[in-house]
């Protein structure tokens, strides 16, 4: 009998901080295991072996803001049978699409002198999804079972707020009076602010039903202005929908026509 | 006449994405050019209009491997605006902070991203066939980092435990002291690298540095100290900008930086090793004696041993702070409010070396501009004119040998393409 092939797994990198693929190489305890199921056909921040495509499983990192990144993501598509879109940058668009908020010419301006060498699309587009900023390993390690499984991976849709309880924290926003976006973001961290005595600041961006205006009613008893709920929901998920009407919402109530 | 090329299209076992090209005409290295080709990501755009007690959860954001460097740089910069100090317990928690950020993004470089150069691996996975138990103690002693990180800062990347002014939660005494013995696990494994580095076979090679490190007059540099070189720079870590310039390649999304009439220069292991040898636990210099270490090393492949030698450090240091630490009455220095337009800046030492911040504040303390300059950006000229001198060295080589040599030359600075994108593409043209 022929010995059954290994599936094939590619990680791709797109505008992003590296920090998503470093999960993978952060799972000390199960890489060996990881590169034991699978060939590693593209992973170019460990290796410099490279398989042509097609690839079983590829897991994209960082979002799309050039027109050459663009048709990139296009063919790698085209040669994946599964894809999973790691982190906030390739799930939202990351903080790369707080660009979108602003005029990209000026931006250029302030970060470099000659600002004709750089090509940059004037919005960055996320690709579907781990999320995150970063993402969680366990989740990382779900997703990646699964697939081998053949199963459809466990990925709760649920809020912070269900983690937080049930890591026993202390609500923050309830006891201390701080500012917290537990209630409308997704579960998956482990609730790691509130643990850390400070609020929640959306960086797995919206829950499957995010009530963003009361909890904006909410924030605003506990004295923030329209600027700071601005900023709270512009960060690193700013383009996921939700986020992004409520932070339009405190935008128009910032600057009253 | 003939011209030749040598390109490297996507360098790989660096953070983002980069690309080398290099120009041979009749035998003369005509022009090497280190591309960035990380798309531009505008940070300080970003951060502009932003509070000024976001900046240290924002600029984590630049790089992954390196979150905490960022964090400690603009928290610095911060408290320079506003006149405040930080000393004592919350001092110490950010240096313990910064131990596990070395550990983790210098055990990552030595064993997962450099050692296969050395041993002739395409990556660590293949080398763990035949090396099987090195790599599972990589991994442990990896692992140690980013544990610290996790306990400090509530993940290894992007954590989210630090403000202006120190931490929001301080850990108990006990929560640190239980994780002494993974340190003391860790010590050895890190000896253990030393050796293991020291014993790789190396280019017999020396290039002639301008290190750039801190220096403080106490202790190995991390957050605090003066911004010096091996030709004679001492400035506040708030003065880089007196002695060092930023300009832009045509070619790169990345700025590069220069000695400002002298040209490039080195920063990272090399030059704070350079620079502060003597502040080196006993241990840590005993090591190194022992490994035959030279006070100075200006051979560029030995970057791996330096890296183990901080590693050791690292952890020492680590010991250390948890032996004598008292969990302060609050964690932080609550900053003053800001009533009038102020600038701070500072410089603290990243694993890839100095990291520059500078802030200009409103009253209100909105972020009016900001200014980054990462450690790799500082590097790229000198990874160049490592480049041009080893091209011309071997020039006799074919390509794919001579190409394979120059990938190796510039991961010798574990150069992070993504901080310098705030980096790399390799066409090598031979006429």
């Amino acid at each position: 009998m022929a010995p059954t092939r290994k599936p094939r797994l590619a990680v791709f990198k797109f505008a992003s901080c590296d920090g998503c693929q470093l999960s993978i190489l952060d799972c000390e305890d199960e890489l060996l295991a990881i590169a034991g199921a699978v060939d590693i056909a593209d992973f170019r921040e460990a290796s410099r072996a490279v398989l042509e495509g097609p690839y079983d499983l590829s897991l994209v990192e960082g979002s799309v803001t050039t027109a050459h990144d663009a048709e990139r993501i296009k063919e790698i598509r085209k040669q994946s049978k599964a894809l999973v879109t790691i982190g906030a940058c390739a799930t939202s668009g990351g903080i790369q699409a707080l660009k979108n908020f602003s005029d990209v010419e000026e931006y250029r301006r302030v970060v470099y002198a000659r600002p004709e060498y750089i090509s940059s699309l004037a919005t960055s587009t996320g690709i579907a999804e781990l999320r995150g900023c970063p993402i969680s390993k366990a989740q990382l390690l779900e997703a990646v079972g699964a697939f081998l499984q053949g199963r459809a991976p466990n990925l709760p849709n649920e809020s912070v707020c269900n983690e937080c309880k049930r890591r026993g924290n202390v609500c923050v926003m309830v006891a201390h009076g701080t500012p917290c976006l537990g209630p409308v973001t997704q579960a998956g961290c482990g609730a790691i602010c509130p643990a850390y005595n400070r609020g929640c600041y959306g960086c797995f961006g919206p829950q499957a039903t995010p009530n963003t205006k009361s909890l904006v009613v909410e924030l605003k008893t506990l004295g923030m202005a329209p600027p700071g709920i601005l900023r709270l929901f512009r960060t690193f998920n700013a383009n996921a929908p939700e986020f992004r009407a409520a932070s339009e919402a405190a935008a128009a109530e910032a600057t009253p026509p | 006449m003939t011209e030749r090329t040598i390109a490297v299209d996507y360098l790989a076992r660096v953070e983002g994405e980069g690309a080398l090209k290099v120009r041979i005409q009749d035998d003369r290295v005509e022009d090497v050019q280190l591309k960035i080709f990380e798309p531009p990501r505008f940070f300080e755009a970003f951060l502009r209009g932003r509070s000024y007690l976001e900046a240290p959860d924002i600029t984590a954001r630049i790089c992954g491997i390196c979150p905490v460097a960022y964090q400690m740089s603009s928290c610095h910069a911060m408290e320079r605006a506003l006149g405040m100090t930080v000393a004592g317990p919350v001092r110490d928690l950010r240096r313990l902070l910064y131990c596990g950020e070395w550990i983790e993004s210098h055990v990552l470089h030595i064993y997962l991203l450099h050692a296969p150069d050395f041993l002739g691996y395409q990556d660590a996975i293949q080398m763990a066939g035949d090396h099987p138990e090195a790599v599972k103690k990589a991994l442990e002693l990896k692992k140690v980092g980013n544990s610290l990180m996790t306990l400090l800062g509530g993940r290894e990347i992007h954590p989210i435990n630090v403000r202006i002014g120190g931490f929001y939660r301080a850990p108990t005494v006990a929560e640190l002291r239980a994780f002494r013995p993974e340190l003391e696990r860790a010590l050895p494994l890190a000896e253990e690298t030393v050796r293991f580095a020291a014993g790789l076979d190396f280019p017999d090679i020396e290039e002639d540095y301008e290190f750039v490190a801190l220096r403080h007059d106490h202790e190995y540099p991390m957050n605090e100290g003066h911004v010096v070189s091996s030709r004679g720079v001492k400035v506040t870590n708030d003065r880089w900008e007196d002695e060092f310039e930023e300009v832009q390649a045509p070619y790169s999304n990345a700025l590069q930086s220069v000695h400002k009439g002298k040209g490039s220069y080195l920063v990272g292991p090399l030059s704070r090793y350079a620079l502060n040898r003597d502040h080196l636990t006993p241990r840590a210099d005993r090591l190194a004696r022992s490994v035959g270490l030279p006070d100075i090393v200006r051979n560029p492949y030995k970057s791996i041993i330096v890296r183990a030698l901080e590693t050791v450090y690292a952890i020492e240091e680590a010991m250390r702070i948890i032996d004598q630490y008292h969990r302060p009455e609050h964690s932080f220095v609550e900053p003053p409010p800001v009533t009038t337009t102020v600038t701070g800046s500072a410089t603290t030492e990243a694993p890839r070396g100095i990291l520059y911040h500078r802030y200009r504040i409103a009253p209100g303390g909105i972020i009016e501009d900001a200014r980054i300059v990462a450690p790799t950006s500082q590097n790229q000229k000198r990874i160049e004119d490592d480049l041009r001198h080893l091209v011309e060295r071997s020039l006799k080589l074919d390509e794919v040998t001579l190409t394979d040599a120059c990938e190796r030359a510039i991961r010798n600075h574990d150069p992070c393409i993504s901080c310098a994108t705030h980096f790399l593409k390799m066409d090598y043209v031979r006429q």
